[in-house]
Parts: C-alpha cells; sequence; structure tokens
C-alpha cells in the first residue's frame, strides 16, 4: 500500500482536505498556472499556507523551485510578491479573499498598486461562500476596496473555465490584478475558457425587458432567474451579462442595456455599497441615464452562520431570489 | 551618457567618504530648506553608511538604473531620502537641478521615495515595515534567476516594532538569503522618544540570530567599522544584519541632544549654527 492510499480514509462518509479537493472543480487556478508557467519562465505563484486549500500544491510538486510558501504571514507574502515582481517576475499570490483585500489593503495598494507591480492576486472564497466559517472568513468589502486602488485591475471569475480565461487574458497587464475567485463549487456557466476583452463584459444571454449584470456566483444564478422569468407569466425576455472585469468596467454594455431594455439589475456577492452596483450606477448617473435600476447585492451588515448554498437562498442569491427582485424592479 | 559599471567594494579612502557623509548632511539642510520641513536627524543617524554603500560597496550602474545585475538597496526608513536623493544625483542618475525642486508641486522628489520618479531608487517606501519583505522578494528573485546581486535594506530601530519586519526575518532565515543583508540604522529614538521607552526592542542582534540570521554590532558612524561591516556581511553563508549603533542627529551638535528634530525646520541663525559646525569638519 502506498503512504497516500494509507492516508485515505477508510469510512466513504469521511473526508479530509486532500480528499475532498477533486470535488472542488471549479478552482482552476493550478491547471492554468502549471500551462502558463511551461512557456512563461519568470511567473512564481505564493501561497500562505493554502496550497492544499486552493489546489496550488499541485503547481508545487511541477514547479517546486517556482512555488514560495510564506507560512501564515499574508502581508509578508504581498510584500515578497512585489519584491520578486519588481526582479522581472510575474507573481501570482493567492489566499483567502478576506486576507487578500481586508487584511492586506495596504501591502497591495502601497507595495502593488502604488508601485505598479506585476502582481495577480488570486482571491478565492470570496464572498460568503465560506458559510458557517463566518465573518472573519468572509469577503464582502473586497470590490469596493481594490476598485479605489490607482492601477489597479478587478476582475471576477464566474466558473472555472472563467478563471482560466481571466488569469490568461489578464497575464500580461501592466500593474496588479485582483482576481476575484469562489470556493471551488459553482456549476459552470462556460462551456470552454472564454476568451475575454479587457474591459468587457459577456453577453450570455439577449433579452428586450430587463438587463441582469451580475458577477461571481450571481452570473450563474441570474442565467436561471432568466429561466424563470421566460417559463412563468408574465413572461419576461432578460438580457444577462457576465461582469467578469469590474476595473475598467464595460460602460458601453451598461449605457446599451439601459436604452435597449430600460431596466437593470446588479447581482453580486457583495456589500450593496461600492461594489459591482455602485460601480455600474456611477455610468448611469455620469451619463444622465433614467433607468429603473436596482442592486440586488448582500444587506449592509455581517452575515448568518450556515453553509453557503443555505446563505445563497437565505439572501436571494438564486435564480427564485433574482426572479422576485427583478420583478419588484419593473413591476411586473 | 558614460555607461560605466561601479564595481561592488570599490576602493575609497576613509577619510573621504566621513566627507561624503558631511556633505550628505549639508545637501540635506540645503533640501529641508526648500521644503520648510524634514527629516534632518533620520539622514544624520545614516549618513555615514550611505556614503559607504553608494561610494564603495554597491555594485551600481547609473546610466542604466534598472540593469537587472545591480545591488539593490532599499530604504525601510523612507523618510530619509531626502539624503539619498543629492547622492543618485551626483552618481548622474538625474540631473542635479531636479535637487532644487525637491516636493515642490509634480517633483519626483517626494518626503518618500517613488521608484517610478526616482532613477536608482530600487523600492518605494514610506509605511514603515515593507521594505524587508520586499528585499526578501529580491533576494528569492535572485536566487531564482541565478543572478549574483546582493539587497542590502535599512531599516530603523522604531521600525523593528512594526510585525511584518519579523515575518520578514523569519522567511530570510527559512529560505537561507546569505544575499540579503539588512541594517538596522538603531539610532535609539523614535518621533515620540527613546525606543527603549516607546517600545522596548533589544536586544535587536539576540533576536536577528533567533531567526537564523547572522549578525554584528557596530558604531554606525566609524567609517572603519562601517567598511570592515559591509565586507563580513557580504561574507555570511546566512542573512545578515548589522546592527550599527548611531546617533540621531550626527554631527549637529544641538540635534544629538533631543528626539525632536526627527521632523523640523532650522530657522536662518540655527542652520548657520548647524553648517558651520559641519563646515568646520569638512575643512579641517
Amino acid at each position: 500500500m502506498t503512504i497516500a492510499e494509507l492516508e485515505k480514509p477508510l469510512d466513504p462518509a469521511s473526508w479530509n482536505i486532500q480528499t475532498s479537493m477533486p470535488k472542488l472543480t471549479a478552482l482552476t487556478m493550478s491547471a492554468e498556472l502549471e500551462e502558463l508557467a511551461e512557456r512563461r519562465p519568470e511567473l512564481v505563484v505564493l501561497t500562505a499556507d493554502l496550497a492544499s486549500s486552493n489546489g496550488l500544491d499541485s503547481f508545487q510538486r511541477r514547479f517546486p523551485d517556482r512555488f514560495i510558501n510564506t507560512g501564515i504571514a499574508e502581508q509578508n507574502m504581498m510584500s515578497i510578491a512585489a519584491g520578486l515582481a519588481a526582479s522581472g517576475h510575474i507573481a501570482y499570490v493567492s489566499t483567502f479573499a478576506s486576507f487578500a483585500s481586508l487584511l492586506c489593503a495596504e501591502q497591495v495598494r502601497t507595495d502593488l498598486a502604488y508601485t505598479r507591480q506585476k502582481v495577480r492576486i488570486l482571491s478565492h472564497h470570496a464572498g460568503i461562500s465560506m458559510g458557517f466559517y463566518g465573518t472573519s472568513h468572509h469577503a464582502v468589502e473586497d470590490i469596493a476596496i481594490t476598485r479605489a486602488m490607482g492601477h489597479m485591475t478587478v476582475v471576477s471569475a464566474c466558473d472555472g473555465n472563467a478563471i482560466r480565461g481571466l488569469i490568461r487574458s489578464t497575464i500580461d497587464i501592466d500593474g496588479p490584478v485582483y482576481i476575484r475567485i469562489g470556493r471551488g463549487a459553482e456549476k459552470p456557466v462556460y462551456d470552454d475558457v472564454p476568451d475575454f476583452t479587457h474591459g468587457r463584459f459577456r453577453t450570455l444571454r439577449d433579452g428586450r425587458d430587463a438587463t441582469i449584470i451580475a458577477t461571481g456566483i450571481g452570473v450563474k444564478a441570474a442565467l436561471d432567474a432568466a429561466d424563470i422569468l421566460a417559463d412563468t407569466a408574465p413572461r419576461l425576455s432578460v438580457r444577462v451579462l457576465d461582469a467578469a472585469y469590474i476595473k475598467p468596467i464595460d460602460a458601453d454594455a451598461i449605457r446599451a442595456a439601459a436604452r435597449e431594455t430600460g431596466a437593470i439589475l446588479t447581482v453580486e456577492e457583495h456589500n450593496p455599497h461600492g461594489g459591482l452596483g455602485g460601480a455600474v450606477a456611477e455610468i448611469l448617473a455620469e451619463g444622465g441615464i433614467a433607468v429603473r435600476f436596482a442592486r440586488h447585492a448582500l444587506p449592509d451588515e455581517y452575515a448568518l452562520v450556515a453553509p453557503p448554498t443555505h446563505l445563497y437562498r437565505h439572501y436571494g442569491l438564486t435564480g427564485d431570489g433574482i426572479a422576485t427582485a427583478l420583478r419588484t424592479l419593473i413591476g411586473r | 551618457m558614460d555607461n560605466a559599471i561601479l564595481p561592488r567594494n570599490r576602493a575609497a579612502d576613509p577619510r573621504m567618504l566621513e566627507k561624503k557623509a558631511d556633505w550628505i548632511r549639508l545637501e540635506t539642510i540645503r533640501l529641508v530648506e526648500i521644503a520648510k520641513s524634514g527629516h534632518y536627524s533620520s539622514v544624520f543617524s545614516c549618513a555615514e553608511m550611505f556614503a559607504a554603500l553608494y561610494y564603495h560597496t554597491l555594485r551600481l550602474k547609473p546610466a542604466d538604473p534598472r540593469w537587472p545585475d545591480r545591488d539593490r538597496f532599499l530604504l525601510g526608513k523612507g523618510h530619509a531620502a531626502i539624503g539619498q536623493y543629492p547622492i543618485l544625483a551626483e552618481l548622474g542618475y538625474f540631473p542635479e537641478d531636479w535637487l532644487d525642486t525637491y516636493t515642490r508641486l509634480g517633483s519626483p522628489l517626494g518626503d518618500h521615495p517613488d521608484m517610478n520618479k526616482v532613477p536608482g531608487c530600487d523600492f518605494s517606501s514610506g509605511s514603515i515595515g515593507h521594505n524587508l519583505s520586499v528585499g526578501v522578494g529580491m533576494a528569492l528573485a535572485a536566487r531564482l534567476q541565478q543572478r549574483d546581486f546582493l539587497t542590502w535594506v535599512m531599516i530603523g530601530d522604531g521600525e523593528l516594532a512594526e510585525g511584518q519586519v519579523w515575518e520578514a526575518a523569519m522567511a530570510a532565515g527559512h529560505y537561507g538569503l546569505s544575499n540579503l543583508i539588512g541594517i538596522v540604522d538603531a539610532n535609539g529614538m523614535g518621533l515620540d522618544g527613546n525606543t527603549e521607552d516607546v517600545m522596548n526592542i533589544e536586544p535587536i542582534a539576540a533576536k536577528f540570530e533567533s531567526f537564523g540570521w547572522s549578525t554584528n554590532e557596530i558604531d554606525g558612524h566609524d567609517m572603519q567599522a562601517v567598511l570592515a561591516a559591509f565586507d563580513r556581511a557580504q561574507q555570511s553563508d546566512r542573512p545578515h544584519m548589522i546592527v550599527a549603533r548611531t546617533k540621531k542627529g550626527k554631527g549637529v551638535g544641538f540635534m544629538e541632544t533631543t528626539p525632536y528634530w526627527h521632523l523640523g525646520f532650522l530657522g536662518p541663525a540655527d542652520k548657520a549654527v548647524a553648517v558651520a559646525e559641519i563646515q568646520e569638519r569638512l575643512d579641517a
């Protein structure tokens, strides 16, 4: 028997971090970075004692010399990445979104953004996807924080293929990139790795009666909502946009949605202030565009404790929840 | 422009380096005059080490500030950049008339150094406690790229109260970064008084040794001792920390006795006294 086999739990009901990883099919960072590392010798990867939670232990096995584990010292990791990037590397740092955006906000701002380093922040388990781990492990402020940093690009992945597409499309951006990622259990939106265009939303479904601009797990839920709204009376034809790029934001797509559909609902797993909804509202207000508009986000408070799927139901980040919010917005 | 490489540990007369240190003090006084506010004493404590690093120790190529094989120098105590700018200008990194714009609207030269505006500045600083981590990253990069450049990081003793310094110290020890050299400018004073009263950090050398560094402790104003320590640091088989005991405000009598010159401005009469004291040494 190999050591790996010996370490497997005996009871099929048992699980540990190692045995659970294959279920997290949407955590595609390692696969993508391993491919890129083959042809990009300057690529290095850092994590802070989370390689077996984010799957980057696979990268570590394949490229041990280009993998740096800083231990539980996230701020140190960010500044080390700055030093690597200032010496010619493209550095991918990876930790829970709460630590990447809140604990490390100052290192990210001062050492990465101000100095314009090629550091890519793989900020996983964003939003309330850590469920009953509680507020310390939730990140519902990160879009607002990173969006307010000069030189920063902010992107948000809705599934495993989107993670790969966003890593690919941002690799050569001058300056840091904040890549918002879920917990790895997201249902697929994209059948293949999408080809993202810098600063553009992707239209997943066209529609006439309203537009849902969603990001992260909100994208799949928005598609579900569009199905529900198309199938129940009064039937509505809803456009669904994947806000994969939040900064720079796709002002053209926002203006077109307002003009062509007359109503916009934004959907995000984030505090209502300063997130995707805020960014869309800024474009509408500055354009003098009168349109029915609402932000479907988490309430401005700290989330309850529950398994993540229960929380998403509770807070309406589901097809049903979004469909209800959209009907309320447009009054039918 | 001259494309010359200034080699590492190039010959330099210690007496000349001491004079450079006093010239740095005079230049600092001159630049504070423009800003009407500045960190005199934070520069005065490390002026001898600035002189030794830039005119003796570091391998540099002023005509190509981003030359990949240059030795790096990170100034964790970024508020001492006012003493670094005149050196960089004199070495040819940027025109000397930039100094006259110090802190004025749109100047590349602010109180804290900006790597994207100041040629010769290897990393921005200002938020105390970050740069030793950045230095760890650069030392790791040298190892990955199989380059032999050295990364020097100067930090203050007050800076050692920042937790991130010890995260960096732990990482440097863990990775065995013999290409990383730290200098603590232990001038014993922060903004609010003596470091030992505000937040005691002693014993500094023993702390770094327990994190896997080699160390030595010197008088940071004794040029022979500084040169010997810089030489020894480059021979270490692990990260090396030089604990330089210095005097805040060194070189101007009335500044050596009070912590309050950490930040300030000299009116004409006091400036004349300070300049005369320094000039007397230069003329000796």
